[in-house]
């Protein structure tokens, strides 16, 4: 029933003038169903399609926000507007069609919005199934001798993947020497035969028919591939130790396989299989995975088309076995370290930045005070001490100043001291429940945070834009610049225009804005300068 | 290093050691002019001796040359002043600091000429820690107030020659508990009062608004030791913990120091200057590099 469900945020609007009700909007191909975010709320909808008369949507690109109408039998529509990338919408309305920034501009640091839904769509492929096709269970009718199996394409393509063997024999034969359906015949015979467990009967029957001969047999390719991948195994790796380990001298491992134990018999060897032979195949089959991705339906393109596939990986499987076997058998001590060259990653906190960029502002300042004070300080001991005495003589004479500190200083040096101790900035943040933002009314929340979304979104672009290596990215720099003063402007026009009780949460709340912007312009400005003077500096030297 | 615990204090009555920066070379680049810092500072005592009656100031003049007591509460003969313009306290701390002044200039000419270019802190931090372990304790409280004007405590200006002692002192006043706050008019801060200021639990304070510098010292370094513990003084953002080392007196973040004594050196000795260890060779640069601490 859930197959094919959308399920979107969206609000419901039973009018075009309606502000809408936020909820989940679920689709299926008989109904769709609406439930509000706020389970008190009414609005709940379970339509079924049936009295859906049509449908309209805005275009895609249009100004207006997504919305989708559907009118139903009853003269009233359903209005859904899909708040999914809102946000975005908005910003590119602003930026855009504002004529900050191009199309182009705008989508290029969003191609990873659009990546992670086309990886999304990546068809997974169905790989074999795990249970053994070796094991298809003929049916008898009970009353003739007469066996049946039941064949499909997947199997038969099975069958060629698991036994190499039969897949050679399939190539030569069909369709020069047999049908195809006597070769499958045939193979089923000898695969009854085998599940009998009788091996005697066995020998017989190879012994007669050829072609027979090829099924009962061990695959040979199978067993060539063994031996190749004996040689392939870690050179270091001591087979004999953990022959002792090992069950093989067993039959089946002493599983009982089909009910019946087996019993060996050596002269037969050839004309048994062991279950962990046939496990480990099947095993190894499926861990590989499907290496054709076509049509089943005619097994003479399928098993050729084997052969082609097979080949190249054959190709890579010997590569693979030299690469190994030089790792395998070096002396770790003579060989070079392995590592690949390599760049560290050096991310550094962005905080250091700014911070040095402050403390630079402050030393600078610092400096200039002090500067002045020493060029000052050049005065003799003997006048120091004349000064001295005379401001101590003229305090004594002219009583104390009156008075001692004007009532103004008196107040900003009290302001000043209390500062960081004052009730509300004391509070805030301390209560993790409460946001400040909801504190706030509805419409300055709004505007800061989409002041806030769209500063993010412009300095994302000013940034990425350096070093200017071009004249079109100076130019968006500048038409970025000009957008982020504008900003700046309402920052400081929300902050004055707010009520004094939250004027302190609301400029608390702004600084982080205007710090981050006023990094971008320090950027922006000294970048200029240094343009300028290099330009300057240049003209003398003939380069203009 | 942990602030000093700061001891119960039961009583609010306190003894304030007032030492006062009169290096005449410091003032005179000032943009407060030494007659009104003397006036806002002849206030601030005043108001501290209307406080509390038991409340007792002594402070001290920390010149060029030398330095010496100035004034104490306990001691003023209650002389009015000719005019009657000025209070009792103000006329006599005056006149004791000219008689002061006069003294320092007298000690240059005699031609000491190892007048130091920076205050003589740490002497006057030691005069002002004997008083107070003269005066008895048991009935008052102790605190030491610094008000300076500059202090050459930068590594790159002018080494620090007296580091050492200064360093003492403020450890001096840490065991016997007594904070130090310190009022710094200058431009940048200083490390030094930073340091004994944290070291002993103590106040330090560089007034943004030097002509509100009276408001500065009756809101931060009025309040007494009792009341400190209901008030939110001023805290420090951060202390510069550098020290200097003991043989080029820099101002160093990372150097060696001696396993005995704990005398900090910017480089490789073979011999402890202060207590004369022998230090072993030095073997290979990594065992050099694990004495480095910061």
């Amino acid at each position: 029933m859930s197959t094919g469900q959308v399920t979107k945020r969206a609000k419901y609007k039973t009018s075009v003038k309606d502000p809408g009700t936020p909820g989940l909007l679920r689709m299926n191909e008989r109904k769709l169903s609406f439930s509000p975010h706020d389970p008190a709320s009414a609005t709940k909808l379970d339509v079924e399609f049936i009295h859906i008369k049509g449908h309209k949507h805005t275009k895609e690109g249009s100004n207006k926000p997504p919305w989708l109408n559907l009118p139903h039998d009853q003269g009233g529509s359903y209005i859904f507007e899909f708040e999914s990338f809102a946000d975005l919408h908005k910003l590119h309305k602003q930026f855009v069609i504002g004529g900050v920034l191009t199309e182009l501009e705008f989508w290029a640091t969003r191609k990873k919005l659009l990546d992670g839904d086309s990886n999304r769509k990546l068809k997974q492929r169905v790989g074999f199934k795990s249970t053994m096709i070796l094991d298809t269970k003929p049916m008898a009718d009970g009353r003739t001798n007469k066996v049946t199996f039941n064949l499909t394409p997947e199997i038969k393509y099975q069958i060629f993947v698991l036994k190499p063997a039969v897949h050679r024999a399939f190539l030569n034969l069909v369709p020069n020497k047999m049908t195809e359906k006597d070769f499958f015949t045939k193979y089923f015979k000898a695969e009854y035969l085998l599940s009998s467990k009788n091996a005697v009967a066995a020998a017989a029957e190879a012994a007669e028919d050829d072609e027979l001969a090829i099924f009962l047999k061990d695959d040979d390719i199978l067993a060539q591939e063994a031996r190749r991948k004996i040689r392939r195994v870690d050179p270091t790796l001591d087979m004999e130790a953990d022959q002792g380990d090992d069950y093989t001298h067993l039959p089946d491992h002493g599983i009982f396989r089909d009910g019946s134990k087996e019993i060996s018999e050596s002269q037969h060897e050839q004309y048994k299989r062991t279950l962990s032979q046939d496990l480990n195949r099947q095993g190894a089959v499926v861990l590989e995975g499907r290496t054709l991705d076509m049509d089943l339906e005619d097994p003479r393109t399928v098993a050729e088309a084997l052969v082609r596939s097979r080949q190249e990986s054959d190709g890579d499987a010997t590569q693979e076995r030299l690469e190994r076997i030089s790792r395998m058998t070096e002396i770790e001590d003579l060989q070079a370290p392995h590592d690949h060259p390599f760049a560290p990653l050096c991310i550094k906190d962005p905080r250091d930045y700014f911070d040095a960029q402050q403390a630079n502002a402050l030393k600078t300042l610092d400096d200039i005070r002090s500067k002045t004070e020493q060029t000052k300080c050049n005065l003799s001991i003997d006048e120091a001490y004349g000064s001295l005495r005379d401001s101590v003589s003229k305090i004594m004479t002219m009583g104390l100043s009156d008075p001692i500190v004007k009532p103004e200083v008196a107040l900003m040096v009290l302001n000043g001291l209390t500062q960081n101790i004052s009730g509300t900035r004391y509070q805030l943040g301390k209560n993790p429940q409460e946001s400040i933002l909801d504190g706030l009314p509805k419409t300055t929340k709004d505007e800061l945070l989409h002041h806030w979304m769209s500063i993010q979104e412009l300095l994302r672009h000013f940034w990425s834009s350096y070093p200017i290596t071009t004249t079109s990215l100076h130019t968006k720099v500048s038409r970025l610049k000009d957008a982020m003063s504008q900003i700046y402007r309402h920052l400081e026009e929300i902050k004055e225009s707010v009520q004094s009780d939250f004027r302190h949460q609301v400029s608390l709340l702004v600084r982080p804005m205007h710090q981050a912007l006023d990094a971008a312009f320090q950027h922006y400005d000294a970048d200029q300068q240094k343009r300028s003077s290099t330009r300057i500096g240049e003209s003398p030297n003939g380069y203009v | 290093m942990a602030p000093a615990p700061s001891k119960l204090y039961a009583d609010d009555v306190s003894l304030l050691m007032v030492l006062l920066d009169t290096n005449p070379l410091f003032w005179t680049s000032s943009y407060l002019p030494f007659s009104n810092f003397l006036s806002h500072v002849l206030s601030f005592l005043n108001s501290i001796l209307l406080l509390n009656q038991l409340n007792q100031v002594v402070v001290i003049a920390t010149g060029y040359n030398h330095c010496d007591y100035v004034f104490d509460s306990s001691l003023a003969t209650n002389q009015g002043s000719e005019n009657g313009r000025m209070p009792a306290l103000c006329y006599d701390l005056l006149q004791k600091l000219e008689e002061f002044l006069v003294k320092d200039e007298q000690l240059h000419k005699e031609g000491s000429e190892k007048g130091l270019a920076s205050s003589l802190l740490s002497g006057s931090l030691s005069m002002a820690l004997c008083c107070i372990l003269f005066y008895d304790l048991d009935i008052c409280t102790a605190s030491l107030c610094l008000i300076f004007r500059r202090f050459f405590d930068q590594g790159h200006s002018i080494h620090n020659p007296g580091y050492v002692a200064i360093m003492n002192s403020i450890f001096s006043a840490q065991r016997s508990m007594v904070p130090i706050d310190s009022c710094y008019i200058g431009s940048n801060n200083s490390a030094f009062l930073q340091q004994a200021s944290y070291i002993t639990g103590g106040v330090y304070l560089k007034p943004q608004q030097l002509d509100g510098l009276f408001q500065y010292l009756s809101t931060v370094f009025a309040t007494d030791l009792h009341s400190r513990t209901f008030l939110q003084l001023p805290k420090s953002v951060g202390v510069d913990f550098r020290a200097s080392c003991f043989c080029h007196k820099k101002t160093i973040d990372m150097g060696y120091i001696c396993s005995v004594c704990l005398s900090i050196f910017c480089k490789h000795h073979k011999k402890c200057s202060t207590c004369g260890s022998v230090f072993g060779q030095a073997q290979s640069d990594n065992e050099s590099a694990s004495n480095l601490k910061r």
